[in-house]
């Protein structure tokens, strides 16, 4: 790690003038700066501990039915809201599923949605990135590429992005409020995470010295309470990163869908989502072949970018098997593996017996 | 060796400490956060290391940045190639026996990613760690070989270290041609690491040409003197401290590069140095798990017969050294068959050499084994366990020669009960739970040699009549500290808390190896003897005492137990050990012992741990993923010292077994040799959650034969058996066959 | 440049001149601080070795700035038994054997409080192994965690300690 000046400041304006310097980079939870920092991705000259600033740590109900949420808020308590986790239920379940109960204490939610890809040739200062460093190329075309993108991608880059907090996140139409040199600003999050281009390899779509504040969920993003899952594919059962992961939300009244809600993790460099698959559900009894014919619109156009077809067919799969569990209806506790395909193994089976 | 060592069966004076449940004597220590692990020694003025890593695999440095490095603050010394002080063993000689070639700046040459390059030496960990960055190196790249299809085949001379690559029993074509049913089809292993949860590490300080060094290792005397063989010191002057390993499975007997650097280091600034390895050096210099391709081919007769099995395996080992995983000498010992053919191969890759990890060949060899196996089950129409059964071995398949023991058969059928075998449909894709997930149910043999090598011991006879025993071994976590002392404790015939029980330092007597599943065997019969050398000379002490209650009984004709000595024909005539020692006017006694296999039985007998894995896995049929729902083994390892222990050992080799089998795989770039999951975000192991239930069976075995204690060893065999039970359990949820581990989600969806 | 910080470790005020700002909690409180019962494991949250009590909650202690923790209050396995008398939990460690080597225990058995303080484990062992899932354990002592984390819990409810 390279030496920088650490500095704590006080206030927003503080944070931002001294973020606006060259060089300089914010610090929050710093679960996934120290850990880049650590391994030379980043090297800021000066860190800006923004976690002590002051009202950036509530979780409040707005008047109009929508929830903000403070930048500072960490993951853990975020998920552990009651109020939250019963209005959201698919984000609570995201939350849990991610990282561990001790990297959830630590993130934070503005650092949560900076998260950078897990691209081991963009973690390898060594590789050529064009996400790290533009203009150099990407290693990643070519090389192991079991985790990468199979959609919205191109030449210049086929990471994919790693959270699974966004991907409900940006199924409910979530907009970040950000902070920055030239004022405030709203950002819906679909906007947050750029898809690579034929010139640019992506990235996030804050301006240098821009910081993220809070979010804030619209008003109708709690009526899907009833009917949400966020469902997640990984190589263990937990503490490892999506493969494939899939967010369904449904407004169900008379057992007729009036509003849907998809979203893929895995799959792009930012959640998957599209309109016109969720407008399929529109109308519909749930059902699973009008499940799986949205979940077939929400990849179409997918193609491999590299050993990865079969993420294809995961996608849709999953996404319909979220929708299936939705329409089921939330569960009424949080399943004891959040996210998992799998129910809680009977504890009966010979171990603890005596517990 | 003592002149006189009784087997266990006959013997009396063994006491009531083997056999006990014990908890870890070490536990306090290791739950307190006390227990003193290499890193955590922090001697005055301590100076800290790091190694700049080559980030090619192959080719030459060209260029370091020394002046950036020795520039950054904090900075005092940066080692390459140019300054590197002689060593007087060179890094790439093989003296024999256990020992591979390692990387300490001998030159410039790269030949894998995370070699050594450069050693940077500074006040803070901090300083060393940008400062090894800061030496930006420049290279001359050759192309990386990668893979079984990227690197040069070669014939083997060896396998392991420096075990026979080729046995053949048998006419193999007669057997084949025997054969009514054939099944031939080849399985892949990848690259695996250990990943210890302690990374290597060694704190490294000279007094004059005394070293001491504080490092975990698995063999510590051998490795004093391959230590002091670098320095041109006596092994004398070399004290390596190693009272706990953070786990070693392997990777932590031999010397490494890193370790050798440091040492230098402390040599040339006359400070003490300390290095830890990062998670992502743990990829390179240290050892892994060569992979292995595989190809089986099985011949039956109509009753389900085997009539020959030949077991060929191609194993990737370094461009510059040989180390091939042994996988098809699995096939030589597990199952009944008239002619068996084994050999093996090797590809030349650009990675770090390989080396022993846990179960080295056998569990690779074992995945194989077990998956053909019950393929070939599947040819013949058989329930697995019915086709093992109609294979079993009654005499060892290589050798023709009686088992020292071998409950096999009552592993099978514990185990099979315990899990509810009879109730499995032949036929795949027959069981669904609740939810419609697929379930199936597999099995898998475990095997494992009993291996000992030699081991030493002394005991000391207090006038308080508490003893003091001592031997150089080493607790990698399978409980060295607990059983050991058990065994010392019931050789001397006293209670536990009587003894004290030193070991993990090289100034003790030599314990041997941690390796090969045999530390209990061999140091446990070096103290066990050491013990009993005090006794004997203590009963000399007695019976021949006039005034002694024991006068005349003759040493054979008394018994240790608790702290005193009894006559065999009459109880109640006693004296305690203090007593006979103050009566003699005697401080202390002291016995020595050693450990090693008596060579006629080891002649006449073959020696082995066995056990039956059962598994019970649930597959989504359209998502592929996978959970072990039940793992439930059954193993018969000989004489068990500590019930509670040997069981967790039995269990984290399962564990092992389903990381193996499901998520294990070190993948390096074909283009560039780099670990592309380097770390344990990427390099997965089993976690918490993957572990629902998981269950070790132990079978009694009496074992006259393998040493006097009639001990085998659990260390290994837990791993071998559980990746073919899951792998089988996949296949008869799903009906897909799993042959290229680890098994992927998206090899099981239609 | 120089930082200067306070830290309560184990009930004690420490107060740390800070000549690097690079320096994580872990490397302090090993170092610095002269506790080395938190060990490092991979030093990237990816394993769960360094895990500490930060104001009452666990984590990692790797990926902690220490100069960002100025003020907190921090729990280490040092700080748990009362003199000889275990914290229960580490004795339901040694009784249920959740360790072989013993070098992921200190962070286990931190996470393990963390865990009983979060309040979300109950009773439900897959509830325990899933909370317990960011603390890998390579010997796998996994079902001796589990039953220890049950035992520790029940000892601590007896007497009421995961009240504290």
């Amino acid at each position: 790690m390279n030496l920088f000046d650490y500095i704590r400041p006080t206030s927003l304006d503080e944070a931002i003038a001294a973020g606006a310097t060259p060089g300089a980079a914010y610090l929050s939870g710093g679960t996934n700066l120290l850990d880049l920092m650590k391994i030379g991705v980043k090297t800021p000259a000066t860190v800006v501990d923004i976690t002590r600033l002051p009202g950036l740590d509530s979780i409040e109900r707005l008047a109009d039915g929508a929830t903000r949420i403070g930048a500072m808020v960490r993951n853990s308590d975020l998920a552990h809201d009651s109020d939250f986790a019963t209005a959201y239920p698919a984000v609570a379940e995201a939350l849990l599923s991610g990282a561990s109960g001790q990297l959830r204490n630590a993130a934070r939610l503005g650092g949560n949605l900076m998260q950078q890809t897990r691209c081991a040739y963009y973690q390898d200062p060594k590789s050529a990135c064009n996400r790290r460093a533009p203009g150099t190329g990407c290693a990643a075309i070519g090389g192991e590429t079991r985790n990468h993108a199979v959609i919205g991608w191109s030449d210049q880059c086929i990471a994919t992005h790693p959270s699974d907090f966004c991907v409900p996140l940006a199924a409910l139409g979530a907009v970040v409020e950000i902070a920055g040199p030239d004022g405030t600003r709203d950002l819906p999050i679909d906007q947050l995470h750029l898809l690579p281009d034929a010139a640019s390899a992506g990235g996030m779509a804050l301006h240098p010295g821009e910081l993220i504040t809070g979010l804030r969920l619209p008003p109708e993003a709690a009526g899907f309470r009833a009917y949400s899952r966020y469902l997640k594919l990984r190589e263990r059962t937990s503490y490892a990163f999506a493969i494939v992961s899939a967010a369904a939300m449904l407004r169900i009244e008379d057992g007729v869908i009036l509003e849907a809600r998809l979203a893929l993790g895995g799959v792009a460099a930012k959640p998957w989502r599209r309109p016109e698959a969720e407008a399929m559900l529109r109308g519909t009894k749930p059902d699973a072949e009008t499940f799986h014919a949205a979940a077939k619109a929400l990849m179409a156009g997918a193609k491999p970018s590299g050993d990865n077809a079969a993420k294809i067919t995961l996608a849709k799969r999953l996404a319909t098997r979220a929708l299936q569990r939705a329409a089921e209806g939330t569960p009424g506790v949080m399943p004891a593996l959040p996210a998992s395909v799998f129910p809680s193994e009977p504890t009966d089976r010979g171990d603890h017996a005596d517990a | 060796m003592p002149d006189t060592f009784p087997t266990s069966g006959a013997h009396t004076r063994m006491g009531s400490n083997s056999g006990q449940p014990m908890t870890r004597r070490d536990g306090l220590a290791k739950v307190t956060g006390t227990a003193t692990y290499a890193a955590d020694n922090r001697p005055e003025g301590v100076l800290h290391a790091v190694y700049a890593m080559s980030s090619e695999a192959r080719g030459q440095v060209t260029s370091l940045n020394v002046a950036a490095a020795l520039a950054h603050p904090g900075v005092v010394h940066v080692m390459t190639p140019e300054n590197r002080p002689p060593l007087a063993r060179d890094p790439d000689s093989k003296p024999g026996g256990m020992a591979l070639r390692t990387e300490a700046l001998q030159d410039n040459s790269v030949r894998y990613v995370g070699q050594p390059i450069a050693l940077v030496v500074a006040q803070t960990l901090e300083a060393a760690t940008e400062g090894a960055a800061l030496l930006s190196p420049t290279y001359a790249v050759e192309p990386a070989r990668i893979g079984f299809d990227g690197g040069e085949a070669f014939e083997t001379d060896s396998t392991g270290f420096g075990s026979p690559p080729t046995v053949n029993v048998g006419d193999i074509e007669a057997g084949r041609a025997a054969g009514t049913h054939h099944f031939d089809a080849t399985y892949e292993t990848p690259l695996q690491y250990h990943n210890a949860m302690e990374p290597h590490a060694i704190v490294a300080e000279w007094d004059g040409d005394h070293l001491t060094i504080d490092t975990p290792n698995q063999a510590i005397v051998m490795a004093r003197g391959a230590f002091a063989d670098y320095f041109d010191i006596p092994a004398e002057n070399v004290v390596l401290r190693s009272p706990y390993l953070g786990g070693g499975f392997g990777s932590k007997a031999l010397p490494i590069g890193p370790q050798l650097l440091t040492i230098l280091a402390a040599r040339e600034l006359q400070r003490p140095v300390k290095l830890a390895l990062r998670r992502d050096q743990m990829f390179g210099p240290v050892m892994h798990r060569g992979a292995t391709r595989q190809r089986l081919r099985l011949d039956m007769d109509e009753t389900g017969q085997l009539t020959a099995i030949d077991h060929h395996t191609t194993a990737t080992t370094s461009s510059f050294d040989t180390f091939i995983e042994g996988a098809s000498a699995a096939s030589r010992n597990t199952y009944a068959s008239p002619a068996i053919a084994t050999s093996h191969s090797g590809v030349r890759v650009d990675t770090g050499t390989p080396g022993a990890m846990r179960a080295p060949g056998e569990a690779t060899g074992s995945a194989a084994l077990e998956c053909a196996v019950d393929e070939a089950a599947e040819v013949m129409g058989l329930d697995p366990l019915e086709f093992r059964l109609r294979n079993y071995a009654e005499t060892d398949p290589q050798t023709g020669k009686a088992f020292s023991s071998k409950a096999l058969r009552e592993c099978y059928a514990l185990g099979a009960k315990s899990f509810g075998w009879e109730n499995r449909p032949l036929a795949p894709r027959q069981m669904r739970d609740a939810q419609g997930h697929l379930v199936g149910w597999g099995m898998g043999t475990a095997l494992f040699a009993a291996h000992m090598n030699k081991a030493e011991a002394r005991a000391v006879l207090r006038a308080d009549g508490s003893a003091m025993i001592a031997t150089a071994g080493a607790d990698m976590g399978q409980g060295a500290w607990t059983a050991l002392a058990q065994i010392a404790a019931d050789g001397l015939g006293l209670g536990i808390d009587q003894v004290e029980f030193r070991s993990g330092d090289s100034t003790l007597p030599n314990g041997g190896v941690a390796g090969g599943s045999g530390h209990t065997a061999t140091a446990g019969s070096a103290l066990f003897a050491a013990g009993e050398g005090v006794i004997r000379k203590l009963a000399d002490l007695a019976t021949e005492d006039p005034e002694s209650p024991l006068f005349g009984a003759g040493n054979a004709g008394v018994v240790a137990r608790d702290g005193r000595l009894h006559r065999a024909d009459d109880d109640s005539r006693s004296q305690s050990y203090s007593e006979i020692l103050r009566n003699a006017g005697v401080e202390e006694l002291e016995g020595k012992g050693e450990g090693a296999r008596d060579p006629g039985h080891a002649e006449a007998r073959a020696m082995f741990s066995h056990g039956a894995v059962f598994a019970e896995v649930k597959v989504d049929p359209e998502l592929g993923q996978v959970r072990v729902t039940r793992l439930i083994g059954a193993f018969a390892a000989g004489r068990i010292i500590n019930p509670h222990l040997a069981r967790s050992q039995l269990l984290g080799g399962m564990i092992w077994g389903l990381g193996f089998a499901l998520m294990e795989e070190g993948i390096h770039d074909k283009r560039t040799g780099r670990p592309v999951n380097g770390d344990l975000a990427g390099y997965h192991v089993p976690v918490n959650a993957d572990v629902p239930m998981v269950e070790a069976l132990m079978v009694h075995e009496d074992d006259d034969f393998v040493n006097p204690l009639g001990v085998k060893g659990v260390g290994e065999l837990g791993i071998t058996g559980s990746v073919g039970a899951i792998a089988n359990a996949v296949w008869h949820a799903t009906g897909v066959r799993p042959r290229s581990f680890p098994i992927h989600l998206e090899t099981l969806i239609g | 440049m120089t930082l200067s910080i306070s830290l309560i470790v184990n009930g004690e005020q420490k107060d740390i001149a800070l000549e690097d700002p690079r320096a994580t909690l872990l490397d302090v409180l090993r170092d610095r601080v002269g506790l080395t019962g938190t060990k490092k494991g991979c030093d990237r949250g990816q394993c769960g070795a360094c895990t500490v009590l930060v104001d009452g909650r666990r984590i990692n202690s790797c990926l902690a700035l220490a100069a960002s923790q100025d003020g907190a209050e921090v729990t280490t396995i040092e700080g748990l038994a009362t003199g000889d008398d275990l914290h229960p939990l580490q004795a339901a460690f040694i009784e249920a054997d959740g360790f072989q080597c013993g070098y992921c225990t200190p962070g286990q058995i931190m996470s393990a409080l963390g865990l009983i303080r979060e309040g979300l484990a109950d009773n439900d062992p897959e509830r325990i192994r899933e909370g317990m899932s960011g603390n890998i354990c390579r010997c796998a002592a996994y079902q001796g965690i589990t039953e220890a984390v049950i035992k520790g819990h029940k000892a601590m409810t007896d007497t009421g300690e995961s009240q504290i």
